[in-house]
């Protein structure tokens, strides 16, 4: 059993935790207790489970089995056991004033002068986490800057509230804080939890981690897979233990011999590929890689001339968003971008749409019948398939994928590796951003995104988890 | 100049009046008199709550298609039943504002787009209209007659009611708790709802507000006209977004302002006196009319983009 038991009556425990959305484990069986004075530094990759757990433990979520409780307090509410949350979106009101948005966390503020009372809690709160700050409380939120926003939200969650905060997640907290700023945080987490109250800090930044942490938790697949007091990790064991091997896989991906071409694109970031190759854009999520895809995709169209982007298709990872028209069959999905392909006077050949459809259904194994059926009633993972279908039938040279693989099953991606590298070998040329390492692998050269900006360049043989995870987390020291 | 006008939303919508209300006494000098000026604004009344009304809705991100059609419903009640039979009237008169928050509701719940179900409303409230006076007529309750008519001391009735509907509803909307709650709904309702706010009771809420005010707008026009028909009211909707829109308010994002809509309202009024002063041709006033919509309007996005770029 996973747990982190220090002194006194934990605030929440996790016994067993589990949640599943549909097939997919998210939290498979945690147990963690969380006791006064505890600062719990959670890591792990994307999709490790780490945001399932803090929407279990705030309430956000109720677990699909095990139990989450309230000890100490005794309640059955998150909220009113003392359970805040700090997000990483920003979740303030951006019309309303700093003091207002105190009134929304905190119902008990009312009857007359009670904008007197907030103004003074939340400058309060502020003086306290960010001495010097410089936020007027009555100014609107959208009038401030993003440091100033993420402070307010901060503070708010560590404001008396007519309680007191007992546990306080911070996901992401120093995301888009300076280091003066994020140091005073740190040192107020500490002061914090040296007064009994305890913290889940989650970072990217493995010297906050451990600066504050008095505990590491590492997650990986739903998992506690590591849980000691800080000292008993170093940066290398950290790293060691949130990856997992999957070299093997990658070898006979690299083995194959491919013929790369000249460099045919290269952008302001220094973002590059060549003719042929299958580019690799990893790091963790939400750092760019999809702004960077987007951007290299829409500044090569045009919102008024029509054929611009012929050199260049993309397939959608977000499905719903902006990858399929659910309403329409499963042929008209698949042939939406190349219709001007083969239109005669402006009209669709409905003879031609088809055979090339019945072609890429055989070629690409999309399990439908009839390709007439709704694009609905196939699997994710089918849906999938027919957009790649969609993008592959053109001929463009370059394909742009923004994480296609979510929530497709593992068959079905080892048939689009193999596809893609024989579209590759005959001369196309990929960029893939995908949040799984083992994808990321299949790739010939891999550029690890930070905070908008390409931190490493692999290639080769030194396409690794180890190497992607160490270039997407910070691993200097936070500068004092 | 640039950067205060940016910072206090109020300021442009009062500019954009009292530039209007100086022109009109220009042209019209004998308007600047107690029986003048409300005679501009009498009109005003009904069309600043009909505004309030639909700022309850777009506070919470929705817009409002019936509110037109809601308000000459109240119109044909009022002159009716509640001349007839004043407590059967009043009862009629709560449950519509109870059917608001329903409708409210129910948009909240099937998550449905408020622009359609409203649109829908507004037939099923012109046809009960309708029903209830199929050809003009009815009578203004004798109280209502004279509350709309009273002349206090000093400062005509229009105005003393523009400035009670704008303060009391700045109170309301701006200064209570619940109603920052309520904007907070438009801003992000994500965040109210984690806070533990239910936005269902919230959403209703909004909506019975805009009931509410829909019904002061239907009374008081009646008060103002005397008899009521089933179409007396039908401009009010699309009135009554541009004046949320005139007066500092924006269509998302729960940015609205109760005394800027109120002067919005009273600059829509203004600008058809003004029209008839210059003795334009009715047939160019109603596109004149948008034309001062739009320089005002525009005035507004060259403020914010400057203000947006300065950062």
């Amino acid at each position: 059993m996973n747990s982190a038991t220090l002194n006194g009556t934990p605030i929440v425990a996790l016994t067993n935790a589990e949640k599943h959305f549909g097939a997919v484990r998210a939290l498979d069986g945690v147990s963690l207790s969380i006791c006064p004075g505890a600062c719990i530094g959670l890591v792990g990759h994307n999709g490790a489970g780490k945001s399932t757990l803090v929407n279990l433990v705030n309430g956000g979520l109720a677990p699909s089995s095990g139990t989450v409780t309230f000890p100490q307090s005794g309640e059955t509410r998150a909220l009113a056991a003392g359970v805040r949350s700090v997000f990483q979106e920003l979740s303030l009101c951006p019309n309303l004033s700093v003091a207002e948005n105190l009134r929304i966390s905190h119902s008990d503020l009312s009857g007359f002068g009670w904008r007197k009372r907030a103004r003074a809690e939340i400058l309060q709160s502020l003086d306290i986490v960010f001495p010097g700050h410089g936020i007027d409380p009555d100014d609107a939120v959208d009038r401030l800057t993003i440091a100033e926003r993420q402070m307010v939200e901060i503070a708010i969650g560590f404001a008396p509230r007519g309680t007191q905060a007992k546990l306080v997640i911070l996901d992401e907290p120093t995301s888009s804080l300076d280091a003066g700023i994020a140091e005073q945080l740190l040192t107020h987490i500490k002061n914090y939890c040296a007064d009994g109250g305890a913290v889940i800090f989650i970072s990217h930044m493995i010297g906050e981690i451990f600066t504050v942490a008095t505990q590491i938790v590492v997650m990986k697949d739903g998992k506690i897979v590591a849980s000691r007091p800080t000292d008993q990790f170093d940066r290398a064991s950290l790293v060691e233990s949130m990856g997992h091997v999957v070299a093997n896989a990658s070898d006979t991906a690299a083995q194959e011999t491919r013929v790369i071409g000249a460099e045919i694109l290269r952008t302001d970031i220094g973002l590059a590929a060549r003719k042929g190759e299958i580019i690799g854009l990893a790091g963790l999520a939400g750092h760019g890689q999809a702004e960077a895809l987007a951007k290299l995709y829409f500044d090569r169209t045009s919102s008024w001339r029509p054929g611009q982007a012929g050199d260049m298709v993309f397939v959608a990872g977000d499905r719903g968003r902006d990858g399929i028209f659910p309403l329409w069959s499963i042929l008209r999905n698949a042939t939406v971008s190349t219709l001007s392909q083969f239109g005669k006077h402006g009209l669709v050949d409905r003879d031609q749409e088809e055979r090339i459809v019945a072609d890429w259904k055989t070629r690409i194994g999309i399990r439908t019948n009839d390709t007439s059926n709704n694009i609905l009633s196939l699997s994710g993972g089918n849906q999938q398939k027919v957009l790649f279908a969609r993008a592959l039938a053109s001929n463009a040279p370059v394909v742009v994928m923004d994480d296609p693989m979510r929530g497709v099953d593992i068959g079905t991606k080892q048939d689009v590796y193999a596809m893609i590298r024989a579209e590759a070998a005959q001369g196309r040329t990929f960029l893939w951003y995908s949040t799984e390492t083992e994808e990321i692998c299949q790739c010939d050269r891999v550029f690890v995104f930070r905070d908008g900006q390409i931190s490493a360049e692999l290639t080769g043989a030194d396409i690794t988890e180890e190497h992607i995870l160490e270039a997407s987390f910070e691993m200097q020291e936070v500068s004092a | 100049m640039i950067r205060l006008f940016a910072r206090h939303r109020i300021l442009l919508p009062i500019l954009s009046l009292v530039i209007l209300l100086a022109a009109t006494f220009y042209l019209q000098p004998r308007a600047m008199s107690y029986f003048g000026v409300n005679l501009l604004f009498n009109l005003a009344v009904p069309i600043a709550l009909a505004t309030i009304a639909q700022m309850m809705i777009i506070m919470v991100n929705d817009i409002d298609l019936s509110i037109g059609a809601f308000v000459s419903l109240v119109a044909c009640i009022t002159a009716t039943f509640v001349q007839d039979a004043p407590l059967l009237g009043a009862l009629i008169l709560l449950v519509l504002i109870a059917g608001y928050g329903v409708m409210g509701a129910v948009i909240h719940w099937f998550e449905l787009p408020a622009i359609v179900v409203t649109l829908g409303m507004s037939f099923v409230w012109g046809g009960i209209a309708l029903t209830i006076l199929p050809s003009p007529g009815g009578s203004s309750p004798e109280w209502l007659r004279s509350t709309m008519t009273v002349k206090p001391p000093v400062v005509p009735m229009a105005v003393v009611a523009a400035v009670l509907i704008g303060a009391s509803t700045h109170v309301l909307i701006m200064r209570s708790g619940i109603g920052t709650v309520l904007r907070g709904v438009g801003g992000n309702a994500a965040s109210v709802s984690r806070a533990g706010w239910p936005l269902l009771r919230l959403k209703a809420l909004a909506y019975a507000l805009a009931g509410f005010f829909g019904v002061l707008s239907g009374m008081a026009l009646v008060g103002l006209a005397t008899s009521a028909d089933a179409n007396i009211a039908l401009r009010y909707t699309l009135l009554s977004i541009a004046g949320v829109i005139l007066g500092g308010g924006e269509f998302t994002g729960g940015k609205v302002s109760p005394v800027g809509a109120v002067i919005g309202a009273l600059t829509l009024a203004l600008a058809a006196s003004f029209l008839s002063f210059l003795r334009l041709s009715s047939d160019w006033q109603i596109g004149a009319q948008g034309a001062i919509l739009i320089l005002v309007l525009a005035a507004r996005l060259i403020f914010t983009r400057r203000n947006r770029q300065e950062g």
